[in-house]
């Protein structure tokens, strides 16, 4: 029973971390997730000061609100001071990350409060915090309820939002030109994958989060001429990782959450192999079609 | 020189915009005429996208506004098609031909909903008219330049609208493909429509449109092709690039440079092989 919740707490992760992650690498953003998993310190130590408490959900709160806030910043840097994307990622993250150290050494004093114990999960005890009822009866871990309901939040936006969401990261100016708000969705959009980094943080823990994040939708990207297959592969891969992950780290009995950050890099150089075999055409611009040229008025 | 049309389908007043406090149109104020050809033309930097963008209220500019039909751009948007430069997107995006062409039915009104059957039809016959509908489940990573574009241009035609701002969309594209857009606008403009076409190169320029408005940070001229295509004028737009502007000199000179459009033609490309 163990084994099953964690392949299946590891399996709803790895497909909300891959359907978002397809969106993020469309929208060349794929190291925010990196970014949000320092940046969100602070968010913590802050709720943790505000509420007093050691407990979960301000916690959460607190992280996933800095999470938007660190998007916020790296947009802001890029647009207003006009740096390269990689360098406002790099400095929006160290700064916030730095801040959080302050705060601890500074505010927090003798309570022992780190990242590490707060929000860094080990998905081996997934099933050991489990979801109880006032009689007792145990309706499965707390990790696969939560995660659960955000990856249907998370399927409830593509959606119902798909279309938004593809003409925004496509091109974002001519959805501005029929009027439509891009910061509003560009907004929604990192504000889900803000949630759904700090929620998976605190089941699997970061490195794996960050690893959901881009190999499975970056494996689906090589093989897909359409977005609709992406998703689907970006989900069946994060299976695959979840599944393929877990008995790695049984074989070689090591750390179920590096077994499957491991199984997701193998999977997507699999991916890239067999991308490289395959495309006749794909990556080579054809000569110009003559027939359709004289057929064209 | 600039002329003014009546009941003109674009005025730009006192436009000044500028990236990073550095001014990149100053002071520009025109107005197009509906119903016709209009070409936005001047050197590379010269301000011809950031002036479309402006006009389709990308950028906030620093002093000024733009007016479509008289109205305020919010008034009129659904009248009015913009097509960006074609390397402004990612032509590696999983998405085929006939999605691209979907996003022109893309309304604020209908972008929670399914398209109708209509914007199926309008997009499927937009995709015919630019001899793209054989292509049309095609990946849109394996389409040559002169597709894209075309891809482009089926997407701005299944808008539907009365005002077209397309961003260069004769660069990177086949002289045979450049012949049927160019006679694909035609036939918009007979239809009425207006087409305003960002272009950098003067050679084809005079050719292809009935009102030039020459850029140059500020305006150079806006009027009648005839009017607006003159060494002055184009010296002023140009400056010292000679090269082009001798030829063209020469041309006009000779008084046959409307005519000899063949001749001219075959001149072409043997420029100092920049493009302005
Ligand atoms: N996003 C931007 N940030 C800073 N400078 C820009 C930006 N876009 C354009 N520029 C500068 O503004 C000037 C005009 O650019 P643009 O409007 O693209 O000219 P054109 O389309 O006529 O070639 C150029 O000098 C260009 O370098
Ligand atoms: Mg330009």
């Amino acid at each position: 029973m163990a084994a099953l919740y964690i392949i299946l707490t590891a399996s709803v992760i790895a497909i909300s971390c891959g359907l978002l992650g397809s969106f993020l690498i469309l929208r060349k953003m794929a190291l925010v997730g990196d970014a949000i998993s320092h940046a969100v310190l602070p968010g913590i130590v802050l709720a943790f000061l505000i509420s007093g408490s050691r407990d979960n959900i301000p916690m959460l709160i607190g992280a996933a609100v800095l999470g938007v806030i660190t998007t916020l910043i790296i947009e802001m840097l890029q647009k207003k001071a006009g740096m390269q994307e990689d360098a406002s990622i790099g400095i929006t993250f160290t700064w916030l990350f730095a801040l959080g150290v302050i705060l601890i050494t500074s505010y927090t004093g003798q309570v022992d409060l780190d990242q590490e114990c707060v929000l860094y999960g080990e998905i081996a005890y997934v099933p050991l915090d489990t979801f109880n009822l006032s009689n007792g009866l145990s309706l499965g871990p707390r990790a696969l309820w939560i995660s659960g309901s955000v990856l249907l939040l998370i399927i409830a936006f593509i959606l119902k939002g798909y279309k938004g969401l593809v003409l925004t990261t496509f091109n974002k100016d001519y959805a501005a030109s029929i009027g439509i708000s891009t910061a509003f969705w560009q907004l929604a959009f990192m504000s889900l994958v803000s949630l759904t980094t700090v929620v998976s943080f605190e089941s699997v823990g970061a490195i794996l989060v960050v690893a959901l994040l881009v190999a499975p939708p970056a494996a689906a990207y090589l093989l897909s001429q359409n977005l609709k297959k992406m998703l689907w592969l970006s989900t069946l891969f994060g299976i695959l990782t979840a599944v393929g992950g877990y008995y790695l780290a049984l074989v070689l009995d090591g750390s179920i959450a590096g077994a499957m950050a491991t199984f997701a890099g193998v999977l997507f150089a699999g991916a890239w192999g067999w991308s490289k075999l395959t495309s006749k055409h794909s990556g080579t611009i054809p000569v110009t079609d003559k027939k359709n040229i004289s057929t064209f008025f | 020189m600039d002329i003014r049309p009546d009941c003109p389908a674009i005025e730009v007043h006192n436009l000044t915009a500028s990236y990073n406090r550095k001014p990149v149109l100053w002071d520009v104020d025109f107005a197009l005429p509906q119903g016709k050809l209009v070409g936005i033309v001047g050197p590379n930097g010269s301000g011809k996208t950031t002036l479309l963008r402006n006009m389709m209220g990308l950028m906030k500019p620093d002093s000024g506004y733009v007016n479509l039909f008289g109205k305020s751009l919010d008034e009129v948007r659904e009248k009015v098609s913009y097509v960006p430069q074609r390397e402004t997107v990612d032509w590696d995006f999983p998405a085929s031909v006939m999605d691209v062409v979907e996003m022109g039915r893309y309304r604020k009104g209908n972008l929670f909903k399914r398209l109708s059957k209509q914007d199926k039809i309008l997009c499927t016959e937009a995709l015919e008219k630019v001899g793209l509908l054989d292509l049309a489940k095609r990946q849109i990573s394996q389409l040559s330049g002169g597709q894209q574009q075309r891809v482009f241009l089926a997407r701005s035609l299944a808008q539907q609208a009365d005002l077209y701002l397309m961003d260069e969309p004769f660069v990177g594209v086949d002289a045979a493909t450049e012949e049927s857009i160019l006679a694909l606008l035609t036939q918009m403009k007979s239809e009425g429509k207006t087409v305003v076409i960002v272009h950098h190169d003067l050679q084809t320029a005079y050719e292809y449109f009935d009102w030039i408005v020459l850029l140059n940070t500020r305006l150079v001229a806006s009027g009648e092709k005839e009017k607006v295509f003159t060494p002055q004028l184009l010296q002023e737009a140009y400056g010292g690039r000679l090269t082009v502007l001798s030829r063209i000199g020469d041309l006009m000179a000779k008084q046959d440079f409307p005519l000899r459009e063949k001749e001219f033609k075959e001149a072409k490309g043997t420029g100092d092989g920049k493009t302005y």
